[in-house]
């Protein structure tokens, strides 16, 4: 069952650490862009590079990263049982399936927001960071406390964005906010070609018109996100898939390598799909 | 057949497009509203023309930013205590622009005089720019 990773002891919170890791906090302003499916796929995709990876997930009150992940069953302590001392980290950490390099940090369920100590937060990041490549911190949706609480300790930012005219404002308000020092970069989620194609949807090159921002790369609305996350199977596992293989590639633009951003395919465009398209806005 | 089917089922602006250009709109009024000390700047040198022609109550000035006709317009309310400016402004009055814009008299020019500075309250009048910062909407001149 719970199976914590029993290296050498980690040092408390308390002590400043020398971060070696990079903390990256996923967020959007908006809810429901995706910033916990992302957050769970880069994890997964970033542990399947080899890389140390530490997923905290910011969203108190409202856990929901342990679910996708499918570790809801595993998780026994949470991030607050961590600020608040009760609980060592390493014993606070739930490992991925299968991967022992890939642990989460759930948040606490029944716990409020305003309930985390920034600088707690702070110290337990730049913990983290000593033990691991990547923290990945999975805000909250909104601008008050539980988001600044999540970018507290985070070195830079991943900001989520579907082709909506409401997310690409709060983006923009969101990376207004970071500022520069936090080098947000742009996952552009739930693209429908079909229907960018058509006009019906604002394209990435419109969204990133408007924001301006290095783009890591972009992920096609798939309903096998919808099957992979009723499994809690992260779809970045997926070999057969177009959409696990963006997250992989994200991955690595996240990792440094010069791979260029993938883009959703241009999908078989059928007669059946384009009328089906036409009457119910369905997609083919 | 395709291109038929289009044609029956409109060729009105694609809502993609329409949806960027809100977009648009909206962030720029946003991104005023982000940056006060713009706005600050900005006020600062409004009054410093305006004073050149009438006493402006510098502590008193409200400048805002509204979305008219699907274009920005800049509002601002300048309390005027005196149209008693001795020395006349250095650059010739420039007759045209006095009568022309929104039928608004040019600073000074109607203001009755206020029975000398002390006193009566201080005479408040909206200014309008037109949009500088969006491209006019159609007929938004009025």
């Amino acid at each position: 069952m719970h199976q914590p990773t029993h290296d050498e002891a980690i040092a408390p919170p308390s002590a400043v650490p020398v971060a070696s890791g990079r903390a990256i906090v996923v967020t959007s302003g908006k809810g429901g862009v995706g910033k916990t499916t992302t957050s769970a796929n880069l994890g997964t995709a970033l542990a399947l590079r080899g890389a140390r990876v530490a997923l905290i997930d910011a969203d108190v009150g409202l856990r929901n990263l342990d679910i996708v992940m499918g570790l809801e069953n595993r998780v026994k302590y949470h991030l607050l049982d961590v600020l608040e001392e009760r609980v060592a980290l390493e014993d606070a950490v739930v490992a991925a399936k299968g991967m022992e390099n890939l642990v989460l940090l759930a948040a606490a369920q029944a716990r409020e927001k305003d309930e985390v100590d920034t600088e707690k937060m702070r110290r337990l990041v730049a913990a983290l960071r000593e033990r691991y490549d990547y923290v990945l911190i999975d805000s909250p949706a909104g601008i008050e406390l539980g988001f600044k609480n999540a970018v507290a300790g985070a070195s830079e930012a991943i900001v989520v964005c579907t082709p909506e005219v409401s997310a690409v404002r709060d983006v923009d308000r969101v990376v207004g906010l970071l500022g520069n020092a936090f080098k947000p970069r742009l996952i552009v989620n739930r693209l429908r070609p079909q229907l960018v194609k058509k006009g019906k949807m604002l394209s990435v090159a419109d969204v990133n018109d408007i924001l301006r921002l290095p783009l890591l790369g972009v992920i096609a609305d798939d309903p096998e996100i919808i099957v992979t996350t009723n499994r809690g199977e992260p779809l970045a596992l997926r070999n057969d898939l177009a959409t696990g293989a963006a997250y992989r590639a994200i991955a690595a633009r996240i990792a440094g390598e010069d791979v260029p951003a993938p883009m959703p395919p241009e999908e078989k465009e059928t007669l059946f799909g384009r009328i089906g398209a036409m009457f119910g806005g369905k997609r083919s | 057949m395709i291109e038929f089917l289009k044609r029956i089922f409109g060729s009105a602006p694609s809502s993609s497009s329409t949806a960027k250009e809100r977009l648009r709109l909206v962030l720029m009024t946003d991104h005023l509203a982000l940056a006060p000390e713009m706005i600050e700047r900005l006020k600062h040198d409004l009054v410093d023309v305006i004073s050149r022609y009438v006493e402006v109550d510098r502590e008193r000035i409200e400048v805002n930013f509204e979305e008219h006709d699907r274009a920005l317009a800049m509002l601002a309310n300048i309390p005027i205590l005196s149209v008693n400016r001795p020395e006349p402004p250095a650059v010739p009055p420039s007759a045209p622009l006095a009568s022309a814009s929104d039928g608004v008299p040019a600073a000074g020019a109607r203001v009755p005089p206020a029975g000398g500075d002390s006193g009566s309250p201080p005479r408040r009048r909206r200014r309008r720019k037109k949009p500088q910062l969006a491209s006019a909407a159609p007929g938004s001149g009025a």
